[in-house]
């Protein structure tokens, strides 16, 4: 269900502690504290393993999150904008993390750009509770999901290729 | 040629178009000039039977002696959340029925998309679903009282706002009668579930299978029955075999039937709550390939995830047996698997990966999944312990 390298990118991605949601208040500062280290030391990982696929901020309150995510293909660079809300529910329900600009280009997705996740996604973040944080939310569900959808959106000419920078 | 009788056949054929046509233009002017008959506000339901009554039908059950006192739906308050195929529906019918006040949420819009369900028209395209949901039910019934909020309840900001419409949102500014759950997904279930829980608010759950051929209803009575987060989801076994089911280019599946039966259930079962007759089913499954409707009870967890579910138990365990008021009349006789251990479930701890095995609850009804029992070691590396301030890793971040 889990294909292996992205096992081996999950176990390098520390684990969270602290069960605690944005309700919780100094709990949820606490968990806040691991999501950052933990996300901090995924993106490290994909730096080194020349595998830098995206970059989250959050607000101060860590409940709104957003930044950008990208997918590389023909030495092209495709950029997405990346968000979604921490829902009061967490960390028992994951992120809901939504790509708004792709909203109505895919049948792989939920209103308002959220992806639409394998089967396999929610029952192992169960499994995972509370140990599971953003970082893995990312690598479990926006990666795979990316690797997948991306390159069919590109052939079927619905996603093309901005010169941004 | 044509014979005479033939044109004659063909005069009265076009007669009877014409007239059709000016029937239907008299109805659009007199719409434009507001003068079709809008139905007036009625100040109590009265069980006269003549055409003109909206109630006579309704008022007839207690003639009947099905329901004992009708008129009291006109002093309950419901809460919809989600009106979408199975909430819009529900609304409809409760409108229908009467019920003094609805309050509808969702933060959906309505789309073409929508079409292959029930209730809402092409026309409403782009509008808020709230909000064409309360034009089309106002219209339906003046009487019922609606009020819409076009938000996402699942994140912080809006949360605090539904749980104080839940606790304040009756016609009399107390706690609503019912909160029903038409959502589409587990994290909005979990936010009902955890305000419901919160608020000691009794609450019907259902869900349409996205394959659209089961659907369930779960009457949810805080520290009584199991909530939504005692156990991983229940699903009716569709009798489909999940490994050839194609997924391909598709999130969902749905079908007005399915979304229509279920919604008859939840209602039939939400009047039956609110007016106190016959049983109300704790859980009623619908396997639509087979034509299956498996029921049963489900006992809350002891070791339930939610703090304020626990409490709920203990709190009911003191008062005398006779809890609900669900089965109001009969007692419920008591449906097996009383001893299910929630929770702990015959995945090994280390094996994740393995599917999970089926476990059924009841003849025709499984968990989605199961989770392993919590263990205190884990063979994960976990995040250190930092003396770094918040705002330090934030910017730590930043800099990446």
């Amino acid at each position: 269900m889990v294909d292996e390298s992205t096992k081996k990118t999950l176990s390098k991605i520390p684990l969270l502690k602290t069960k605690a949601g944005p309700r919780d208040k100094d709990l949820w500062v606490q968990r806040l504290k691991e999501e950052y280290q933990s996300l901090i030391q995924y993106v490290q990982n994909n730096k080194s393993a020349d595998n830098d696929w995206f970059r989250l901020e959050s607000n101060k309150e860590g409940t709104k999150w957003f930044g950008k995510c990208w997918h590389v293909q023909d030495m092209l660079k495709y950029e997405f904008d990346v968000e979604f809300d921490i829902p009061v529910t967490y960390p028992t329900t994951a992120p809901e993390i939504a790509l708004p600009e792709l909203d109505g280009k895919t049948a792989k997705m939920y209103r308002g750009g959220k992806i639409c996740l394998t089967d396999h996604f929610k029952p192992l973040w169960a499994r995972n509770v509370p140990k599971f944080g953003i970082a893995h939310a990312m690598a479990l569900g926006l990666g795979p999901w990316l690797a997948v959808e991306i390159p069919e959106m590109i052939e079927k000419g619905v996603v093309k290729y901005n010169e941004k920078e | 040629m044509s014979s005479s009788s033939d044109l004659e056949l063909k005069v009265q054929r076009l007669e009877s178009k014409l007239k059709e046509a000016q029937e239907l233009l008299e109805h659009e002017r007199r719409k434009n000039e507001g003068a079709v008959t809008k139905r007036e506000k009625i100040g109590q339901m009265s069980a006269e039977v003549i055409d003109s009554n909206p109630y006579s039908r309704l008022m007839a059950l207690q003639r009947m002696g099905v329901v004992e006192n009708y008129e009291r739906i006109r002093q309950m308050s419901v809460v919809v959340v989600g009106v979408g195929g199975v909430g819009s529906v529900t609304a409809e019918m409760l409108t229908r029925c009467g019920v003094g006040k609805l309050v509808l949420f969702d933060y959906d819009k309505v789309e073409l998309a929508n079409m292959n369900r029930l209730f809402f028209t092409p026309d409403q395209a782009g509008m808020s679903k709230v909000q064409a949901a309360a034009m089309t039910l106002q219209d339906i019934n003046p009487d019922t009282q609606i009020e819409t909020y076009n938000y996402n309840i699942t994140t912080v900001d809006n949360f605090d706002n539904f749980c104080k419409i839940i606790a304040n949102g009756s016609l009399t500014g107390g706690p609503v009668d019912l909160v029903l759950s038409c959502v589409d997904n587990y994290e909005a279930r979990m936010a009902i579930n955890t305000a419901c829980n919160e608020l000691g608010q009794t609450w019907f759950e259902s869900g349409v299978a996205e394959n659209a051929v089961s659907g369930h209803i779960q009457l949810i009575v805080p520290g009584v029955t199991a909530c939504f987060a005692c156990a991983p989801p229940l699903v009716v076994a569709s009798q489909i075999d999940e490994k050839t089911l194609k997924r391909e280019g598709v999130c969902a599946a749905s079908l007005p039937t399915t979304m229509g039966i279920v919604a008859g259930m939840l209602a039939q079962n939400t009047l039956k709550k609110l007016l106190g007759f016959g049983t109300v089913s704790y859980y009623l499954g619908y396997n639509a390939m087979q034509d299956f409707f498996p029921t049963m009870r489900i006992k809350p967890n002891p070791t339930c995830d939610d703090s304020n579910c626990r409490t709920k138990q203990l709190e009911m365990k003191d008062r005398p047996q006779t809890p609900t008021g669900a089965a109001n009349k009969e007692d419920e006789e008591d449906v097996v698997h009383e001893d299910n251990d929630w929770g702990i479930s015959l995945v090994g701890e280390n094996e994740p990966d393995v599917e999970p095995e089926e476990k059924e609850i009841a003849t025709g009804i499984k968990l989605a999944y199961t989770v392993p029992a919590p263990t205190s070691d884990d063979g994960g590396d976990l995040v250190q312990d930092t003396e770094l301030s918040l705002e330090e890793l934030q910017r730590q971040m930043g800099n990446l």
